[in-house]
């Protein structure tokens, strides 16, 4: 049983294609998230569901009921928006309350209700405080509070964390994932910070142009993407263009176009002899030393970027390209402007068909 | 030195305004209180005494012109509310970008017309012989022509008509700035319509409402022109009074007691509009 399914939904603005034939199933209690660039269909997607747009075909029910036609104030799925959208003209405990007194419960048992939730999401007391009163961060906690109290099937989080500073953010993402474990509550998250998704997920679907290009786990979307935009888009990753010159099993001989010379890498696709395909490199899976891997290239250290354990050095190919490079050993003895040579294991470089970018 | 510049520039900045306040509202208004509370006694002979405003509260007919022009005032107030929430709503929220200005500009045109010619527009329409009354003569609706001139429900058309933008300036204005994610949020959480009309968008626009409130019901309450071209002498609006009492009669104490007295009235109206609806000029009209 699935808190929410979405069966081939599709939604077309005049010409334009918004989404296009998504289907997913989420299971009672994870956490989802839907990636993907600015302009992707993914607000439209969520607003399908709550009810703020329709589909123009397929689907979508929730607790196994097609929710079409119904209008958003009788679904049970809540929104916290990007803005949080949290009442200006009521103070904390309004609302909170606006939701329980919408749907008509006993005037005595709100004020309880709502003592309990925010005691829940760590904020007990705050009721009578005003919402300009508040930290961005506890904002954030009343705007879930506020959904939670009316016991969702699903809560949709619309990038609740982009208007908050990095500090801040890193903090929520673990603490948005502690919350979904404490009222496990279906979450659908909706994100275009890899790395928010990537944290906090049970389950990613890529979304790219109105489709999901991929849906898996975080470590499968990482460690075995299916597409060269998975590749791109997940995780950091240096992509190289060049052209097959030779296929043997998995393992393709690639000219690369700008840099010259030719580099070992895993096959992906149905690419063939000839084809345009990008190699992505993940900055770990490159090394500097000489550990006899098949494949290499030339380059010279552009610049050391110190971040503790994120360390990275910067290697400036013939051509000017850059390559990322992780540095877990943080190395003192390299300098910039040292030739060095970068090689990897050919099966961790993937290989797909190029794309026009 | 950059210190003094900056208050000299404050300065600047602020004594037109200082002197536009103090010259032409305080100064004459000062001026009025101070005829008002003069009592003629013979020719060229004055006391200082509250008498002026004795004979005020002594004659009915003063009093009750008052309530009534402070009656009409509300009514056309609560009107223009009414008339004129929808259709700023629309420009607001509904309309779309580039409608936008043009509907904005239509609602402002009536102001290029004079209050004068605006008034006689309305007489053309509504008198005896009028557009209207003719056109339902001519359809055969009505057997003889009809004077819709010179009743209490002409005025208050007249006055709803002359006051109106100024109840939808504002409200635009707050209405802007309102993120449809509030209403999106509030239907979401289980809200009907009219619950996210009255729990959200009324609260909302309250600054709005209260701002278009108090400037159309001291506009209608002042306003002289629109009464009486369509009220004529049955109309009995407060500035009438002044008006007889300065030009006609001569006797500016009278003029002069009536204009402080309907300053005063009128404050009290919004001041009890205010308590009424639990708001405050603090918390509406001077909010951010």
């Amino acid at each position: 049983m699935y808190d929410l399914s979405c069966a081939d939904v599709t939604k077309r603005f005049g010409n334009f294609t918004a989404v296009s034939g998504v289907t997913l199933d989420i299971p009672s209690g994870s956490f989802f998230s839907i990636l993907g660039p600015s302009g992707c269909g993914k607000t439209t997607l969520m607003r399908m569901i709550a009810g703020f747009e329709s589909p123009t075909s397929g689907d979508i029910r929730i607790k196994g009921e097609s929710v079409i036609g119904q209008p958003p104030n009788r679904r049970n799925v809540k929104m916290v928006f990007q803005h949080l959208a949290l009442f200006p003209m009521m103070n904390v405990g309004e609302n909170i309350a606006y939701g329980l007194r919408c749907r008509g419960d006993a005037r005595s048992g709100i004020g309880g209700k709502v003592a309990r939730v925010l005691d829940r999401v760590g904020l007990p007391g705050v009721e009578d405080k005003r919402i300009e009163q508040l930290s961005g961060g506890q904002k954030q906690r009343i705007a879930i509070a506020r959904c939670m109290v009316l016991e969702p099937d699903v809560l949709l989080l619309d990038e609740p964390l982009g208007a908050l500073d990095l500090k801040l953010r890193e903090h929520m993402k673990i603490e948005l994932k502690q919350l979904q474990h404490q009222f496990e509550t279906t979450f659908l998250y909706i994100t275009h910070d890899q790395s928010e998704a990537l944290v906090m997920s049970d389950n990613v679907a890529v979304m790219n142009a109105g489709r999901f290009e991929q849906v898996g786990s975080p470590r499968e979307l990482y460690d075995d993407p299916r597409s060269g935009f998975v590749a791109g888009f997940v995780g950091d990753a240096t992509r190289l263009a060049g052209r097959i010159e030779e296929v043997r099993g998995q393992e393709a001989r690639i000219a690369l176009e700008e840099e010259g010379g030719t580099v070992l890498g895993r096959l992906c696709d149905d690419s063939r002899v000839g084809d345009a395909v990008e190699i992505f490199l993940r900055p770990e899976a490159m090394t500097l030393e000489d550990r006899g891997y098949a494949s290499s290239l030339g380059g010279t250290v552009d610049s050391l970027l110190f971040n503790g354990a994120n360390s990275r050095i910067l290697v400036r190919t013939g051509s000017g390209h850059l390559i990322e490079i992780a540095d877990r050993a943080q190395r003192q003895s390299l300098s910039e402007g040292d030739a060095v040579t970068i090689s990897w294991q050919p099966d961790r470089a993937r290989v797909f068909a190029g794309r026009e970018v | 030195m950059g210190r003094d510049a900056g208050r000299l520039s404050l300065i600047l900045l602020f004594a037109p305004f200082a002197l536009w306040i103090g010259l032409l509202i305080v100064l004459p208004q000062l001026g009025i209180g101070y005829v008002s509370l003069r009592e003629k006694v013979g020719i060229a002979e004055y006391e200082i005494g509250l008498g002026n405003y004795a004979d005020f509260f002594g004659e009915p007919i003063y009093r009750n012109t008052l309530l009534r022009t402070a009656w009409m005032s509300i009514l056309v107030t609560i009107l223009a509310l009414i008339l004129g929430f929808p259709v700023a709503y629309y420009i607001a929220k509904i309309a779309k970008e580039r409608s936008r200005a043009a509907l904005f500009l239509m609602c402002l045109i009536p102001l290029w017309v004079s209050d004068l010619v605006r008034a006689y527009g309305w007489i053309v329409l509504l008198r005896e012989t009028g557009l209207v009354s003719s056109a339902l003569v001519s359809l055969g609706l009505i057997a003889e022509p009809v004077e819709m001139l010179y009743n209490d429900v002409t005025v208050i058309i007249g006055l709803v008509y002359t006051v109106i933008l100024f109840m939808i300036v504002p409200l635009v204005s707050t209405l802007q700035g309102m993120d449809d994610a509030l209403l999106e949020a509030g239907y979401n959480l289980g809200g009907s319509r009219l619950t996210v009309f009255r729990r959200i968008i009324v609260p909302y626009a309250m600054p709005g409402i209260v701002a278009g409130c108090i400037i159309t019901f001291m506009l209608t309450a002042g306003s002289y022109l629109t009464p009486i071209l369509l009220g004529g002498k049955n109309s009995s609006w407060f500035t009438e009074q002044i008006y007889s009492q300065f030009i006609t009669r001569y006797n500016w104490e009278a003029g002069a007691t009536f204009g402080v007295l309907l300053l005063v009235f009128t404050s009290l109206v919004v001041w009890f509009g205010l308590k009424l609806t639990g708001q405050s000029l603090a918390t509406t009209v001077a909010k951010e």
